[in-house]
């Protein structure tokens, strides 16, 4: 199933999965007409679905979430049991005695999907499932699915990505805007009909020039940092640096130490050694991250809702959490002063809410996201650090956030891009960086780098001491 | 058959409707309850609902059990937007009053009326004091604060016991476990003659407005309550949850013991074992009901002052309970709660689906 974001595709499985009734039509399984009323009767006919976004309780490790699904009267133990040994048959790395909260995106997906596997399905939906996996991972999910498939199981497998659909389906339907588009045999169709089919005309070019680096903005100096609880992953020896008018990208499976890297830089976790970070030319790792704000350095979180943004607060008052220009003197907030600034970033970055006073959990997570990058764009930062900026969004603001950043960078600015999502990676940085284990790679050209290069290096083989020529002219080896 | 379901966006209309709605429910649950005790409804909730608010008279004393209600509501709406549980502003309440006792009793016979202001701030002080025993229990090593704070009740009920049974019992006091009456130079300043409103009222209602400033137009306020509703984004933003914590606990323990001071030296007068109302609980209902909003808490508190003379009226008017006071507080706290729901959830009838 082919479609970009927002053209049914999530609505339609979640018709198939008894999540959501439909007003009319009907559903044949094996043949035969079937009302599929909830998710239960879907899975009593042997439907699995592993959704987009996760269901999960924070709370419970993953065994138990898993427990939670099937057969009550069966053992935790040999539900755990079972759960080593689905993940092992499928690649799927996973430890059944974390706690969920301790995992991360990627790490949730893959319970997920251990979840859908733990009874024989008869046909699984997969939505989505590859966005948040390195490309040998997405290769040996292949491998999988095509063995489930041999065996009987029909997979439903969704997804924009057009090599993906070429390479594993046998079967191709292809939605735009709720309507069928095409059924084709996507093995014998190019990327360029496909993709006509999908978006109903060829995809906007990119057109970005060339950077044009400066001095160095942010200087990571063989950093260590253990980890906080022992689910974590230490950072060991991080090195690299980001100069003023460049666009990094750090690209990793999740749950490789982007978390610890991304706190100690935005000044959440403190524990680094004081000659560890560096911001132009100060030292900064002891920081709070008020002050490192202060001295230009800005974050884009990966979560939106709760972190980015409090949920139940309006735009006005979340302008409010990294921007201290509407506080007049004694602490007051100045309204009137604030209400402008919100209005500003609305109107500036296109953000589609019921104004300043609209609460941020009333935003789809697109323009929230809009929001949220403009509120840190628009504080004409240094340096901009940006965790998976585009993740879950739909694909027009997911090109207009990808633009803004290309902007940002040509104004100057230094930009560190986190992101799991190696074609956003490939599509917009100039340098790109693995992190693997806590450890981080040498940097290449991202003109000069292969999907299969950048692969390897995400299950931390890369050659070291490395003397790769950078971009910057600057050379770092992994100790 | 019926379901709830999230509404889309939380309903501006039912957060207006719901207290109205609760209050009217407490009624007449309130009613059915006389009825089944076989009085009259409407002379019982009369005692309730209007005696307690006819004429000046019942509005001065409605004010004086108001003042210590509505000077812990303010400081537990702090606290609880803070998402720190003290539960223990019945504590900070008695030790606020014990030391104001006991700059009372030090009052002779020279001592000027500025003795008032030295007994409030020293009541104000020890509440603090006793509500930063559990921020710091909390912040050193993490105890949990609604333990810490509802335990050092029972200490403050205690200590209060050993000085009115001990070293502070009025010599010429038959023995009864009492001090002696205060120095009329230490009562705080009534407002009217002839009345027991005192000035107590009008520094409470001043609270509520340096309390709405603080909470809605400081930045201080802004951080506090984003690390109550989003610690994740107060951490993000850089808000320190150990500055929120303190500030949180030092304001609602100098509130509570701020009321017990200007109870002590107000109505009471002197220190029994029965200065503990339970003012400092109910403060909690009155914090709530007032939807952790000073202007709503001003609100709740006079409700919840009227329960209390309501209960204490139908006691030595109709013979019945005072433990009524309990129930009526019960009831508005249940049924808010409830009303509250249908604010972010709806109800739809739907057709049965089978297995949900």
């Amino acid at each position: 199933m082919l479609g970009e974001n927002g053209a049914g595709k999530s609505t339609l499985m979640k018709i198939i999965y008894g999540a959501v009734a439909p007003d009319e039509g009907e559903i044949r399984w094996s043949g035969q007409r079937t009302f599929i009323r909830s998710p239960n009767e879907a899975r009593a006919l042997g439907i699995r679905m592993v959704f987009q976004h996760f269901s999960l309780f924070d709370t419970l490790t993953v065994a138990e979430n898993v427990w939670l699904g099937v057969d009550r009267s069966r053992k935790l133990a040999s539900v755990a049991a079972r759960i080593s040994e689905v993940s092992q048959t499928y690649g799927l790395e996973i430890d059944a005695r974390r706690p969920v909260h301790t995992l991360s995106v990627g790490e949730r997906q893959r319970v997920e999907i251990v979840r859908a596997l733990m009874t024989e399905p008869k046909l699984l939906i997969l939505d989505e499932p590859t966005s948040v996996l390195t490309p040998q991972a997405v290769a040996k999910l292949f491998v999988t699915l095509r063995r489930l498939a041999q065996d009987g199981c029909s997979v439903l497998f969704i997804s924009h990505k057009l090599d993906e659909i070429r390479e594993l389906c046998d079967a191709c339907t292809v939605l735009r805007a709720g309507k069928v588009t095409g059924e084709v045999d996507p093995r014998k169709e190019s990327n360029a009909s496909l993709s006509r089919m999908m978006l109903g005309a060829e995809p906007p070019p990119v057109h970005r020039r060339p950077a044009n680096p400066g001095g160095v903005v942010l200087a990571v100096r063989d950093l260590h940092l253990p980890s906080r609880d022992h689910h974590g992953t230490a950072l060991r020896g991080v090195d690299f640096e980001v100069r003023a008018g460049e666009i990094v990208g750090v690209a990793g499976v999740s749950g490789n130490g982007q978390q610890e890297l991304l706190a100690a830089l935005s000044g959440e976790d403190r524990r680094a050694a004081p000659e560890a970070i560096w911001l132009c030319g100060e030292p900064i790792a002891r920081e709070p991250p008020r002050v490192r704000r202060r001295a230009g350095l800005h974050f884009v979180p990966e979560e939106r809702l709760g972190r980015g943004a409090v949920p139940g607060l309006t735009l006005a008052r979340n302008t409010l959490l990294t921007r201290s220009e509407p506080i007049g003197s004694g602490g007051f907030i100045r309204t009137a002063k604030l209400a402008a600034l919100a209005r500003r970033l609305i109107e500036r970055y296109d953000v589609k809410s019921g104004g300043p006073g609209a609460t941020a959990q009333s935003l789809s997570g697109g323009n929230l996201q809009k929001f949220i990058v403009g509120r840190e764009i628009d504080a004409s930062p240094h340096l901009l650090i940006a965790a998976q900026p585009t993740w879950g969004v739909d694909v027009g603001a997911a090109a207009q956030i990808r633009g803004e950043l290309l902007s940002l960078r040509d104004a100057g600015c230094a930009i560190l891009l986190v992101s799991e999502a190696l074609d956003e990676l490939l599509e917009i940085t100039d340098r790109l960086i693995v992190i693997a284990r806590g450890r981080m790679s040498p940097s290449v050209p991202t003109n000069e780098a292969s999907v299969e290069q950048i692969g390897a290096w995400m299950s931390g083989l890369w050659p070291e001491p490395a003397a790769t020529a950078e971009a910057g002219g600057v050379v770092h080896a992994v100790p | 058959m019926l379901c709830l379901e999230a509404r889309p966006a939380p309903s501006r209309l039912m957060s207006l409707v719901s207290p109205i709605l609760a209050l009217s429910i407490t009624v007449l649950a309130g009613a059915a309850l006389f009825v089944a005790l076989g009085r009259d409804p409407g002379q019982a909730l009369r005692l309730f609902f209007v005696e307690p608010v006819k004429d000046a008279y019942a509005l001065s004393e409605l004010s004086v059990k108001a003042t210590p209600l509505l000077l812990i509501g303010l400081g537990l709406a702090v606290c609880f937007r803070a998402n720190v549980w003290n539960i223990g502003a019945e504590g900070q309440f008695i030790l606020g009053a014990v030391a104001a006792g006991g700059v009372a009793m030090s009052a002779g016979p020279e001592t000027g009326r500025w003795i008032v202001a030295s007994a409030l701030v020293a009541g104000a002080a020890s509440g603090m004091a006793w509500a930063a025993i559990v921020a710091l229990l909390r912040d050193r090593a993490n105890t949990n604060e609604i333990f810490v704070s509802l335990m050092l009740v029972y200490v403050a009920e205690m200590l209060l016991g050993h000085l009115v049974y001990g070293p502070w019992k009025d010599p010429a006091g038959y023995n009864f476990p009492q001090t002696v009456t205060f120095a009329e130079v230490t009562r705080v300043p009534r407002l009217f003659t002839g009345y027991r409103a005192h000035i107590g009222i009008v520094v409470a209602l001043a609270g509520v407005v340096v309390a709405y400033f603080f909470l809605f137009r400081s930045y201080a306020g802004f951080q506090l309550q984003v690390g109550g509703l989003a610690p994740a984004a107060a951490s993000y933003a850089g808000f320190s949850s150990r500055k929120a914590l303190w500030l949180s606990l030092l304001a609602s323990g100098g509130m509570s013991g701020l009321a017990g001071a200007l109870e002590a030296t107000g109505p009471l007068g002197q220190l029994t074992p029965h200065v503990p109302a339970g003012y400092g609980f109910a403060g909690i209902i009155v914090a709530f009901v007032g939807r952790l909003h000073p202007f709503g808490v001003v609100f709740s508190s006079m409700l919840m002052s009227m329960f209390y003379i309501g209960g204490e009226l139908a006691q030595s008017r109709l013979g019945m309970p005072k433990s009524l006071t309990g129930v009526f507080q019960g009831l508005l706290l249940f049924a808010l709660l409830a009303c509250d729901t249908w604010i972010v959830q709806r109800v739809r009838w739907r057709r049965s689906q089978g297995a949900r």
